[in-house]
């Protein structure tokens, strides 16, 4: 139990997707300019991340890792297909994006409008795919920490994503030099908060 | 595609040129069109690796813009994106495996970057937007200036990062030779802290759009 705790914080503060790894900056920086969709954005990445993680790992451990194809034949003992695991990975993402997109559509329609092309869009988001593949770097232990641990991540960049829109609201009413006016300072912003979040770093878990 | 002249246009043509320019100043890929800056930015902290990144970046941007150029009048609308991302991921698994074979230490510190070259925006962002109604040799110029204008802001974050923060460039203790560390000079360790890419970057924005105020956002 403290195990998953301890991964469930780490994943949202000390390994924060964006302030730590920068993973999913692109649509971070578009979709960054009210709370309300950051907000949507947000709890969508976080949903896709939890259940895609879990069959990523399912994935990893019974097909894809050297020798997990024991369970079918034990003469599979040597077969690496480790090599495969980036179009594994992202074929699932693209194929749980879809099926996020049309669940959203048939009982969410304000929600769906409200996002976009953004909807479709996750699956190229960085923090999908480096979720998977920290998760596959990491080597977690079973099922129940990859997903915690995608839960977290998830949460971690809403928090992100929130609190950048958050302040670029406010940032309309600042003086920003002409040169700097949107992405330049949404940067510098976004690397200050950083070295905020850097003050978790310490933290052993 | 009927909009094209039959007389044969030549293969470095002004409009052709300008697709293999434009991205390096005022259409460039990280600074104006913010895409691809996902795994842009945690592999700045040396020179080599960022070198090793851009190159892969380019290769697998002109071959995925060539492909999907080649087979744009087959592909299915709907299910456009799944094709993509299989031929950009078919693309980055070679990418991975030559980078493991021939140097590993650099393939080691890239982690799971080089994965993420698949949902690098800039491969999508220009498959989508160019080489899905453009042809073949003009979709190869323009992954070429795109991956090219990459490169070389992944190239002037990490100079700066490890010339500032490590004293060295490409390993070789450039600060050392020069002998400024007698002279009281210390190095910055904040610059190869994670956050200090995303002001570098904010800064190059800045004199970029402080040269070329046409940039500039208007709010």
């Amino acid at each position: 139990m403290q195990e998953i705790l301890n991964i469930f914080v780490k994943s949202i503060f000390i390994d924060n997707m964006i302030f730590a790894y920068f993973l999913g900056m692109c649509s971070y920086l578009a979709v960054s300019k009210t709370v309300k969709t950051a907000m949507g954005l947000g709890l969508a990445v976080t949903f896709v991340l939890t259940i895609t993680l879990p069959v990523n790992y399912l994935l990893e451990t019974k097909v894809l890792q050297k020798g997990a194809l024991q369970w079918l034949d034990p003469s599979f003992v040597d077969m690496d297909l480790s090599f495969l695991s980036f179009i594994m990975f992202i074929a699932v993402i693209a194929a749980m994006v879809q099926l996020v997109e049309m669940v959203v559509e048939k009982f969410a329609p304000a929600l769906y409008s409200a996002l976009g092309i953004f909807l479709p869009l996750i699956a190229v988001n960085c923090s999908i795919l480096g979720g998977s593949l920290f998760m596959q770097e990491r080597a977690y232990e079973n099922i129940g920490q990859a997903t915690v641990f995608g839960f977290g991540s998830g949460i971690g960049w809403l928090l992100a994503i929130v609190a950048i829109a958050a302040i670029r609201e406010r940032l309309k009413y600042s003086h920003v030099p002409a040169p700097l006016r949107g992405l330049g300072i949404t940067f510098i912003i976004t690397g200050l908060m950083g070295i905020a979040f850097m003050s978790f770093m310490g933290i052993k878990l | 595609m009927s909009t094209e002249k039959p007389a044969k246009e030549a293969l470095f043509s002004k409009k052709n040129r300008s697709l293999l320019t434009d991205p390096l100043n005022v259409n460039n890929p990280i600074t104006v069109q913010v895409l691809g800056i996902c795994s842009a930015l945690a592999i700045t902290v040396k020179l080599k690796p960022a070198i090793v990144m851009g190159l892969s970046v380019l290769v697998v941007t002109i071959m995925a813009n060539l492909i999907t150029s080649l087979m744009r009048n087959m592909i299915p609308n709907r299910i456009r994106i799944i094709v993509q991302l299989v031929v950009v991921a078919a693309l980055v698994i070679l990418v991975d495996q030559v980078l493991k074979a021939f140097v590993y230490d650099v393939s080691k510190q890239l982690s799971v970057f080089v994965g993420l070259i698949i949902t690098n925006c800039i491969i999508m962002g220009r498959i989508e937007a160019f080489s899905l109604g453009n042809t073949p040799w003009k979709s190869v110029l323009d992954g070429f200036g795109n991956g090219a204008a990459y490169g070389g802001i992944l190239i002037i974050v990490a100079f700066f990062r490890e010339l500032l923060g490590n004293g060295t460039l490409m390993d070789y203790p450039v600060v050392e030779w020069m002998g400024l560390y007698d002279l009281g000079y210390k190095n910055n360790g904040m610059m190869l802290l994670p956050p200090m890419a995303l002001i570098v970057v904010a800064l190059i924005i800045w004199v970029q759009r402080a040269k070329t105020p046409s940039l500039i956002e208007k709010d």
